[in-house]
């Protein structure tokens, strides 16, 4: 019990492992475009999680510079995931993932 | 100087707040990716990105933080409620939450899950406990003597990573090119 009273790096790493499980599940099994980039957001932000508890363990800034980095990254990737998805919204009418099935065998 | 000192004091009840932003970020984590209204996920994802602003400033990254809380909550959210809201909602609403291969998905998330925890449960100890580092209240100075120091090729190429994705993003989303 006084394990989880003291608050290690390893409880921020494991929180950032299930905030990255729920952004897999989201965007393996969710049916809408838009709920799948907000998942892509939420295994982004896992991982800025994971970065800046390390800048935190070890001293230095180096971990929060890499995730002003990704929240940068991020940014545009979902400016550009918006614009396919308003693309596809424009050419299918739906937003339907399914619906992208054009490669399937 | 008193306005120093005033906030140079030692971390109060962390255990409770860290339980709190971590459950208040896995319950909000469960809402985006459950929630068949998209206005109601985005929404939740609002209050995972606030909560780990939180984070950040218990792990005294308070740049970061406001950075968060600026661009992420303040910027990229609002550009995904702008895009649902162009998007037709009613239609997504009828139809089903999951999609096709939802049990595949579910099964490589649980393996993925189980790896984690035996990853974590090996070696969970190898990570020394960092004793209380002297509380600095210079955060910004030192990200942005490295930021303009050392990462300044990776600042330039991130500027021209924007302007691409801006580009991109008007380009994608024209009627007609």
């Amino acid at each position: 019990m006084e394990a989880m009273l003291h608050i290690s790096t390893l409880h921020y790493l494991v929180l950032g492992a299930a905030l990255f499980l729920l952004g897999v599940i989201g965007v393996l099994t969710r049916r809408n475009v838009v709920i799948v980039l907000m998942s892509i957001e939420l295994i982004l932000n896992a991982v800025n999680l994971n970065l800046v508890a390390f800048s935190r363990l070890w001293g230095g800034v180096h971990g929060q510079i890499f995730a002003i980095f990704v929240i940068t990254d991020a940014a545009a990737e979902a400016a550009v995931g918006l614009g396919i998805l308003i693309a596809f919204f424009r050419n299918k009418e739906t937003v339907n993932i399914d619906e992208v099935h054009l490669l399937k065998w | 100087m008193a306005v120093d000192t005033a906030f140079n004091m030692a971390p109060v009840a962390t255990p409770f707040f860290f339980y709190m932003l971590s459950g208040i970020m896995l319950i909000g984590g469960i809402l985006v990716i459950t929630r068949k209204n998209p206005v109601h996920s985005a929404l939740a994802l609002i209050t995972v990105l606030l909560a780990q602003a939180a984070i950040y400033l218990m792990l005294y990254a308070p740049f970061v933080a406001g950075v968060q809380i600026i661009l992420y909550a303040g910027g990229i959210m609002v550009l995904f409620l702008f895009v649902i809201m162009l998007v037709n909602i009613d239609r997504a609403a009828k139809e089903r939450t999951f999609n096709s291969q939802w049990l595949v998905g579910s099964v490589a998330a649980i393996a993925l899950g189980g790896l984690f925890v035996a990853v974590y449960v090996k070696g969970g100890n190898i990570f020394p406990e960092h004793a209380l580092s002297v509380i600095e209240n210079d955060n910004t100075q030192k990200v942005a003597t490295m930021l303009y120091g050392q990462y300044m090729f990776a600042f330039e190429i991130a500027s021209l990573l924007l302007l691409v994705a801006i580009i991109g993003a008007v380009v994608m989303a024209k009627k007609r090119i």
